[in-house]
């Protein structure tokens, strides 16, 4: 059966993840209030602003359960805003879902003067360098135990990483036309959605 | 990405990194949309709306209902005062230059701060032309009444657009009015066969290109926000209703009882602008909003939306 993905819609850049799944053929889910976390396969938390998207979550009543299906596997994709929201260390006291073990420097390149665009080598996604457009860009400054960097720029930063079903890069592939991410991300989901329904069978191959 | 013609203004530091691209611009208010932009005249001011939930801050010297009140030049906010709210928040600062003053412009720009809004409020400093946008490096929020005006802004660079409003007024109807001129101009684009479309650009005083873009893609080319009179979370939504990306919201929310309450329902209005049993909760107990101008009562030169052209 085709997946449902949530993209989470309390502010920011949620329609063009929505039509990036479009373009793949997946239909996609706004998730505006607790009610619409029902019966998701996966998860994308878009680009906006982290301190905005994170007291929404709260005052919805939505941290919790975010949290709670992430921890139990529901595969999450955050991006930008997305990746500080999913990270356990921001540096500074604001909500996060504190899922993904990551320490993380908001607007790390500076203001929006440094904003930049760059083709960015993603090994996992194959030869071609993926278009990366960084606005206001956080980076991932510390890799937790399990956390695998999937992108570095020339200079060593770590821009994306993934741990099992979480995926976090600091870059916006949904403003680009490159599928690439978005189907790496419905690869973790389809697998998440395989696992569930016969362990043992995946648990075999594996 | 999408380019508008002589958008590509590409700054290269020789590392295959390319800075303030029409993709960046753009891809900031990108990331705005969904969100409240707060005007605030203070550091405290802009951690309050921080905290209420903004996506931005404007940092200006006065809220365009006192400007109203005051009277006199209004010009560019302070450098000192834009330091200190860029000192005071994470989110992104923007400040208004006046329209058509470049110089305030390449000072904010070199203030470091993330948006300029060549803005109507301030005392207009050219009378015939706005600033050549494209050539800086930082993007620039502008106003429109109708498409035309949106497009003549784009055209000159503008990476993001508000419908105007009455400024200070607390009255929504000229918001209102504006937002649907640009998204009925949009729909009367769409149905438009080719043939018309250049008659069409002539008539509204827009770049042909643009209008061809909007006419196939149904949208402007860049997002859309509304400004100028939004005062209650019911105004918010009514706005995102009808089309609005996303709500800046002047003397609204610091002319309000509860600045804090305000600011923070205005924002659930405007994420949730569907669900009206919400807004009526968010609603509750905001005390008087801020008192608002029958439009009527306004001197028409003292109106600050036919500003520029």
């Amino acid at each position: 059966m085709a997946p449902t993905i949530g993209v989470l819609a309390l502010q920011g850049a949620f329609i063009e993840h929505e039509r990036a799944l479009e373009r793949l053929g997946v239909a996609s889910r706004e998730v505006r209030q607790r009610k619409h976390l029902d019966g998701i396969d996966g998860l994308i938390i878009p680009g906006g602003e982290s301190t905005t998207i994170g007291k929404l979550l709260d005052v919805l009543g939505m941290t919790e359960p975010v949290r709670a299906l992430g921890r139990a596997g529901l595969p999450i994709w955050g991006t930008c805003a997305g990746l500080i929201l999913l990270a356990t260390d921001v540096g500074r006291p604001q909500t996060t879902l504190r899922l993904l073990d990551i320490g993380v420097e908001r607007n790390a390149f500076g203001s929006q003067l440094d904003s930049f665009e760059a083709r960015v080598p993603v090994p996992a996604l194959g030869e071609e360098p993926f278009p990366a457009v960084f606005i206001r860009a956080p980076l991932i400054a510390r890799l937790g135990a399990g956390v695998t960097p999937l992108a570095t720029l020339t200079d060593g930063t770590i821009v994306a990483a993934e741990r099992d079903g979480l995926l976090a890069t600091a870059f916006h592939p949904e403003l680009t036309d490159d599928p690439r991410f978005h189907q790496y991300f419905l690869d973790k989901v389809a697998a998440r959605t395989a696992w569930d329904a016969a362990p043992e069978t995946v648990a075999a191959t594996r | 990405m999408q380019t508008v013609n002589g958008a590509n203004e590409i700054y290269t530091n020789g590392d295959g990194v390319e800075k303030s691209t029409w993709a960046t611009k753009t891809g900031l208010a990108q990331m705005l949309k969904g969100g409240v932009i707060m005007d605030v005249v203070t550091p405290e001011q802009a951690r309050l709306a921080e905290d209420a939930g903004a996506v931005a801050v404007m940092a200006l010297e006065r809220v365009p209902s006192d400007i109203r009140k005051e009277g006199g030049v209004a010009r560019m906010s302070p450098p000192e005062l834009v330091a200190a709210i860029k000192e005071a928040v994470t989110i992104p600062v923007m400040a208004k230059a006046r329209i058509g003053h470049f110089v305030e412009a390449q000072v904010l720009e070199a203030l470091d701060i993330d948006y300029i809004d060549e803005s109507e409020v301030l005392t207009p400093a050219d009378d015939r032309f706005h600033i050549e946008k494209h050539a800086f490096k930082i993007p620039f929020v502008c106003g429109a009444r109708d498409l035309g005006e949106a497009l003549r802004r784009i055209g000159e660079g503008a990476a993001m657009i508000r419908s105007k409003g009455e400024p200070g007024t607390g009255n929504i109807v000229e918001a209102v009015r504006h937002l649907r001129e640009i998204t009925g101009g949009i729909r009367r684009l769409q149905t438009a066969p080719r043939e018309e479309l250049m008659t069409i650009a002539k008539e509204l005083g827009a770049p042909y290109e643009l209008v061809r873009q909007v006419a196939a893609a149904g949208k402007l080319p860049v997002v859309l926000f509304c400004a100028g009179g939004v005062a209650t979370p019911a105004d918010a939504a009514l706005v995102m209703q009808l089309g609005a990306e996303g709500v800046f919201v002047g003397s609204g929310i610091f002319k309000s009882a509860d600045p804090a309450r305000t600011a923070r329902a205005i924002v659930q209005a405007t994420t949730n602008f569907r669900d009206a049993a919400l807004i009526a909760e968010v609603s509750k107990g905001l005390g008087e909003p801020m008192k608002g101008l029958e439009l009527g009562a306004i001197p028409a030169e003292s109106l600050m939306a036919p500003r520029g052209w």
